[in-house]
């Protein structure tokens, strides 16, 4: 139906977008990867000669490299199992009838809109400084002994700070999901005499199956670049304890000044999130094809 | 047909709900009732806080007086409103255009657009970094206008493209058989039904990068820097300052509280690329 005029002006209509997300994508990467071969360090200016595959080399067997992979993993996973089985439960129980469900429901989502520097800070602070938060002052009324989050279980505490920042973002997906779950064939199981936990896992869990699914390639993705909350409670550490691979290249790009060290991590770090975009890419690319 | 549930069934879903919810939001109350509190009780045990007479707006003064919070606010609203209304001007025709003179290239230009989205920032940090330090765009409210545009430009083209996606075609035909031209179609049909579409994708997109915490940090200084960067220099503590971290905390986060509250549907549009509906 549509002429050829048309076509030619929607195709002018689209360029802009093109061309300008073209050169956002194409222009730094070319130049990350380009860097990522140079001897090419900000404090000392001057020649910056052909490294070949130093810099990959250097970032990779450098000891916090082995951490800040391992950490990288611990927090994604962690704050993925947290969000998807606190987010399933979250969900099951908003479905259900019950009074005032918009209030509740906004409480739930509520903490998905603070901005990561607050809850962060928030959370250390209110929360699990040893003396002054809520949490040590339950501990010392308990007459036990608080805890110094940050000095004794620094990783645990970040997953934690940023479960809570997720996991409404999961419930939500998963809520919306199970609202669209015909509810006359749950009434049917029950009928012919499906328990409850029968219903779940033969109805409802394949049901969610694919929300979940979208709810774990996306969180990965922003969680892979989990930064901020890092940066303001424990700068990395104690040590490397809390380094991941964004605050690795984080610190030898801007803090060392080294920045051919830090594009081969970022040569790194894009790798390693392809490799999780391809699923979620065939996953949305399916979708627009009903 | 909804099942008949009793009140005592529903009672205890509420009770269950009402108190997972209340431990969730239990950290947003919290520094709100702090804010309202002198440095010296909101250091006190959780329920001497509580009962604690005095209320004040000392606080909220106070961090205006230390740190100039009106310089960071406005840097906020310009950046993340900048940023939402150069996407939405440069996404519109575009997504316009996809939706309804949709070609073979269509399903691979909107893919190719989504996967801009999941190149992780901190990759092309150092050259973005560089590129600004040489154009003198570090530390500047149009530098971060433009990272921000470009950063959710893809989630604006695919959330308008879902939305205009759902305007039917036959509202077009029978425009066009009554005798409209293409631009009373634009003007006077297709318009007026986009509009909502339009507006949650602006609700969504205010809300994101008045949150976005990567580049915002990296790449301003004292001058440039939003409420996210702002916030982050309460990290060295300097004495009592939980009212004042818990005033300046409210203000940060109350005016993107409220618009999410209104955009949670158009959120799982928004963040899933349709993909969970």
């Amino acid at each position: 139906m549509s002429t050829k005029a048309s076509r030619s002006a929607a195709r002018l209509m689209i360029s802009p977008a093109v061309v300008l997300l073209l050169m956002w994508m194409i222009v730094p990467l070319v130049m990350t990867v380009y860097f990522s071969f140079l001897r090419y360090n900000l404090l000392s200016p001057g020649a910056t000669p052909w490294a070949g595959w130093d810099n990959y080399y250097w970032f990779i067997t450098d000891p916090s490299f082995n951490d800040a992979i391992w950490n990288t993993l611990a927090l994604v996973g962690g704050i993925l199992v947290i969000t998807v089985v606190g987010g399933i439960g979250f969900a099951l129980l908003l479905d259900r009838p019950m009074f005032g469900t918009g209030i509740i429901r906004i409480m739930v989502i509520a903490p998905f809109f603070v901005m990561p520097t607050v809850s962060a800070l928030v959370w250390k602070n209110m929360f699990f400084n040893p003396v002054n938060g809520i949490f040590g002052n339950i501990a010392t009324s308990l007459g036990l002994q608080p805890i110094d989050f940050f000095a004794e279980i620094p990783l645990l505490s970040i997953i934690f700070i940023v479960s809570w920042m997720w996991l409404p973002f999961a419930t939500l997906i998963l809520l919306t999901a199970l609202q669209s779950l015909d509810q006359e064939q749950l009434e049917a199981a029950e009928m012919d005499g499906a328990s409850w936990s029968n219903r779940f896992w033969y109805i409802m869990l394949p049901h969610l199956a694919r929300a979940i699914t979208v709810v774990i390639l996306i969180q990965t993705i922003f969680l892979l670049s989990v930064f901020a909350e890092i940066l303001v409670t424990t700068n990395g550490g104690p040590g490397t304890a809390t380094t991941n691979l964004t605050y690795l290249i984080y610190v030898s790009s801007l803090l060392q000044f080294d920045v051919g060290m830090g594009s081969a991590g970022g040569v790194f770090a894009i790798i390693l999130a392809n490799i999780v975009a391809i699923f979620l890419m065939r996953m949305i690319g399916k979708n627009l094809d009903a | 047909m909804a099942r008949a549930v009793s009140t005592k069934q529903k009672s205890i879903n509420t009770a269950i709900a009402g108190t997972l919810g209340f431990l969730m939001f239990f950290p947003i109350l919290w520094i709100l009732i702090l804010s309202f509190k002198t440095e010296e009780d909101a250091i006190r045990a959780p329920l001497e806080v509580l009962f604690s007479s005095g209320w004040t707006l000392d606080s909220f003064a106070a961090v205006q007086a230390r740190s100039d919070y009106f310089k960071h606010f406005s840097n906020s609203v310009i950046i993340s409103l900048g940023s939402t209304i150069l996407g939405l001007l440069i996404a519109i025709p575009a997504a316009w255009s996809m939706a309804f003179v949709p070609s073979r290239h269509t399903k691979n230009i909107l893919m190719w657009m989504l996967s801009t989205k999941m190149l992780p920032p901190v990759g092309v940090l150092v050259p973005i970094y560089l590129i600004f330090r040489d154009t003198g765009l570090l530390d500047s409210r149009t530098g971060l206008t433009i990272v921000l545009t470009l950063m959710n430009l893809p989630i604006i083209v695919w959330m308008l493209y879902t939305y205009f996606k759902e305007i039917p075609g036959e509202i077009l035909e029978a425009a066009r058989m009554d005798g409209a031209s293409l631009r009373e179609e634009v003007l006077y049909v297709l318009t007026p039904m986009a509009i909502p579409g339009m507006a949650s994708t602006m609700l969504l997109n205010i809300i994101l990068a008045w949150n976005e915490a990567f580049w915002t940090l990296n790449l301003t200084a004292a001058k440039a820097a939003p409420l996210t960067a702002f916030i982050a220099s309460y990290s060295s503590p300097e004495g009592l300052f939980y009212a004042k971290l818990s005033a300046a905390s409210i203000m940060a986060i109350a005016p993107i509280l409220i618009m999410g509250w209104f955009s949670q549907k158009q959120l799982v549009r928004g963040l899933t690329f349709g993909a969970v509906k």
